[in-house]
C-alpha cells in the first residue's frame, strides 16, 4: 500500500504540497524567532543579575547552552530524515536531512566557540581535550563530513544515500556528547537542568535561557524550510532541464 | 548604568561581545545567504520555464 495514503503527515512528503505549506510558516517562525531573541538579550543582559561567582561572563550561558543543544538536537533530526529517506525512499526526507545540516554544522561551531571564549576566563584555558568539548567537536567533524561527501559525490541519488548512512553511523556521538559529564570525570560541569529534577539556576536564568532556546528553534524550522525550499526549486531545474533536452 | 562600564562587563567584555558578536553574525549571514540562494533559484527557473514554453511554441508553429 502506500505510504502517503497512509499515513496523513505523509502528504506534505511530496515536495507540491511542502513548497506552499513553507512559504506560509517561513515568515512566522522568523518573526517569532527575532521578537524571542530580543527579549531573550534584553533579559540576558539588563533582567538577569550578575552571577557571585563568575561575574558577567556567565552571560554566555545564554548562547551557549542553546547553540549546544540545537547542535545535538539537528544532528538526531538530521539523522531521522536520513533513516527515512534510506528506508523509504522520501525524497523530502532526504531534502530536509541536507537542509538541516549546514545550521547544525553553524550552532556546532557557535556551541565550540562560545564555550572556547566561556572557558578562558572561567577555567583560564580556552580548550582542553575534555571528553565534552571533544565529542562536541566530532559533531562539527561529522556535519562538516555530510556535507562533504553530498557534494563529492556527482550523482545525486548516490550521494544522499552515501551521506545518510554517515549520518546514521554518527549519531552513536550524540549519548556519548550528552553523558561525557557524567561518564568520565572532566573538567566541563555537569548538566545544570535535566528532565527529572528541578533547574539548579535562578528563575531569570532560567526562563532566559528557555526564551533564547525558543529563539533559535524557530530559527533553525524558518531557515531549513528555507533551504529546503531553494533545493526543490533548483532539483526542478535539473529535471525541466533534462525533459527538455529529451524533447529534442 | 554607566556605558562604558555596561560594555567592559567587568573584565570580560571581550569574552562575551565576542561570543554574542559571532553568533548574532553567523545567523545573520546564514537567513540572508539563504534567502538569496531560494530567490535565485526562483528567478532562474522561471527564466528557464518561459525560455522553454517560447521554444516548445515555436517549435509547434515553425
Amino acid at each position: 500500500m502506500n505510504i502517503k495514503r497512509r499515513i496523513p503527515w505523509m502528504k506534505y512528503a511530496s515536495a507540491t504540497s511542502f513548497y506552499p505549506l513553507a512559504n506560509r510558516l517561513v515568515p512566522i517562525f522568523m518573526g517569532l524567532a527575532v521578537i524571542l531573541a530580543v527579549v531573550g538579550i534584553y533579559m540576558g543582559f539588563f533582567v538577569a543579575p550578575i552571577d557571585y561567582q563568575q561575574g558577567n561572563s556567565y552571560r554566555i550561558m545564554f548562547i551557549h547552552v542553546p547553540a549546544a543543544w540545537m547542535s545535538m538536537f539537528i544532528y538526531l533530526l538530521l539523522a531521522m530524515y536520513a533513516a527515512i529517506s534510506l528506508v523509504w525512499r522520501v525524497k523530502m526526507a532526504d531534502i530536509m536531512a541536507y537542509s538541516l545540516a549546514p545550521t547544525g554544522a553553524m550552532f556546532t561551531f557557535v556551541a565550540l566557540l562560545t564555550g572556547a571564549l566561556w572557558g578562558r576566563p572561567t577555567w583560564g584555558t580556552y580548550w582542553v581535550w575534555d571528553a565534552r568539548l571533544t565529542s562536541e567537536l566530532i559533531l562539527l567533524f561529522l556535519y562538516l563530513g555530510y556535507m562533504g561527501l553530498y557534494s563529492a559525490i556527482p550523482d545525486r541519488q548516490r550521494a544522499g544515500r552515501a551521506a545518510s548512512f554517515l549520518a546514521i553511523v554518527g549519531v552513536v556521538n550524540v549519548p556519548i556528547i550528552y553523558f561525557s559529564v557524567i561518564w568520565w570525570n572532566t573538567l566541563h560541569q555537569g548538566a545544570s537542568i535535566t528532565l527529572s529534577a528541578a533547574p539548579t539556576m535562578s528563575g531569570v536564568m532560567f526562563s532566559t535561557l528557555l526564551i533564547m532556546t525558543f529563539a533559535c528553534w524557530f530559527y533553525t524550522i524558518a531557515v531549513v524550510l528555507r533551504r529546503a525550499q531553494g533545493v526543490i526549486l533548483e532539483r526542478k531545474k535539473v529535471a525541466l532541464w533534462a525533459s527538455q533536452m529529451s524533447k529534442k | 548604568m554607566d556605558v562604558y562600564e555596561f560594555f567592559k562587563m567587568g573584565g570580560h567584555g571581550f569574552y562575551i561581545w565576542g561570543s554574542y558578536g559571532t553568533a548574532l553574525g553567523l545567523v545573520i549571514i546564514e537567513a540572508v545567504w539563504v534567502a538569496k540562494k531560494h530567490n535565485k533559484a526562483k528567478v532562474e527557473l522561471n527564466q528557464m520555464e518561459a525560455e522553454f514554453t517560447r521554444a516548445n511554441n515555436q517549435g509547434v508553429n515553425g
